[in-house]
């Protein structure tokens, strides 16, 4: 899946991802236009999907109700394909700061928010951010107060989660649109949060 | 207890915990692909929903079916207990999913 480009010797993992493509192809497990179809899709899903989720949630209240309740179902209701997705919405509130993190690999809600940055893979960030998220949060230029609950979720098995982050206040009477426009990766995942 | 997401796969073990139940990790340390993270094994923390059940991917990494299919529960720590020199409010969480084989009552 080479982009177009200056000539650059292959590393370890893309001579092994071009030597298993190939055979799955030689072997008729797959095409090869299924695997650039497959390819496409990903490169196609960005965190603007979420932010859509988000904003929607922010402007109806009961939509954030099902959204909280049963996400895959509410983001089907604004024309969000998520096949096979078992998404758990986590809410921020004054009280309470949600953060999102996979110790053991990268589970991310790639439906909703696209490939995953490359410091949410890192050993630094899966193994500290269990440990001190206080501090992990703050390098990101987060502090969080005291007396706010911090809640880090370790995406360890089936489910995915998201952040609904708090609407920032002076976005009175915004549109569904421009509130999804400040909504990024980074408030969904909780190290960061939206600013108007 | 309705779980987060129904699935309906040939056999499933029927939950056994409740919300709000307080429940320990169990401290083991089997062979082969582990959801249980080695941090959260030996500590105790309260049930915060039950998600559903799944296959069991210990048994999914040796292609067999994972079935019956195991209770996959949400559980809440207090940072505290599980670190316990944790820099930050008494109140601050840490929520993991564990399946019921996993758990035992505390």
């Amino acid at each position: 899946m080479n982009d177009k480009g200056s000539y650059q010797p292959l590393t370890y993992f893309q001579l092994m991802e071009v030597s298993l493509r190939e055979l799955l192809v030689e072997k008729g497990v797959l095409t090869q236009a299924q695997v650039e179809e497959a390819v496409e899709d990903m490169r196609n899903r960005t965190p603007e999907r979420g932010a859509r989720v988000v904003a929607r949630a922010w402007v109806d209240a009961e939509f954030k109700k099902r959204l909280l309740a049963d996400g895959p179902g509410a983001c089907e209701s604004l024309g969000i394909d998520v096949p096979k997705l078992r998404l758990v919405v986590v809410e921020n509130t004054p009280q309470v700061h949600n953060a999102i993190v996979c110790t053991l690999c990268s589970c991310y809600p790639r439906m909703l928010l696209g490939i995953p940055p490359d410091w949410y893979k890192s050993r630094n960030y899966r193994s500290r951010m269990v440990r001190e998220p206080r501090a992990v949060l703050a390098e990101f230029g987060l502090s969080i107060p005291q007396e706010v609950q911090i809640r880090v979720h370790d995406s360890t098995a089936d489910m995915r989660y998201m952040v609904l982050p708090m609407r920032p206040a002076g976005t009175q009477g915004w549109s569904e649109e421009r509130l999804a426009s400040i909504v990024e990766r980074d408030s969904m995942i909780g190290v960061a949060v939206p600013k108007a | 207890m309705q779980p987060q997401f129904i699935t309906s796969y040939a056999t499933s073990v029927p939950a056994k915990f409740a919300v709000g139940e307080r429940v320990r990790v169990r401290k083991t340390a089997p062979l082969g692909h582990i959801r249980t993270p080695f941090y959260i094994r030996g500590h105790t923390g309260t049930i915060e929903r039950l998600c559903g059940s799944f296959p069991n991917p210990e048994e999914l990494a040796q292609m067999r079916d994972g079935l019956p299919a195991q209770p996959l529960y949400r559980v809440r720590f207090r940072q505290k207990d599980v670190w316990p020199d944790y820099r930050g409010s008494d109140d601050d969480v840490l929520e993991i999913e564990i399946f019921q084989h996993w758990l035992e009552k505390a």
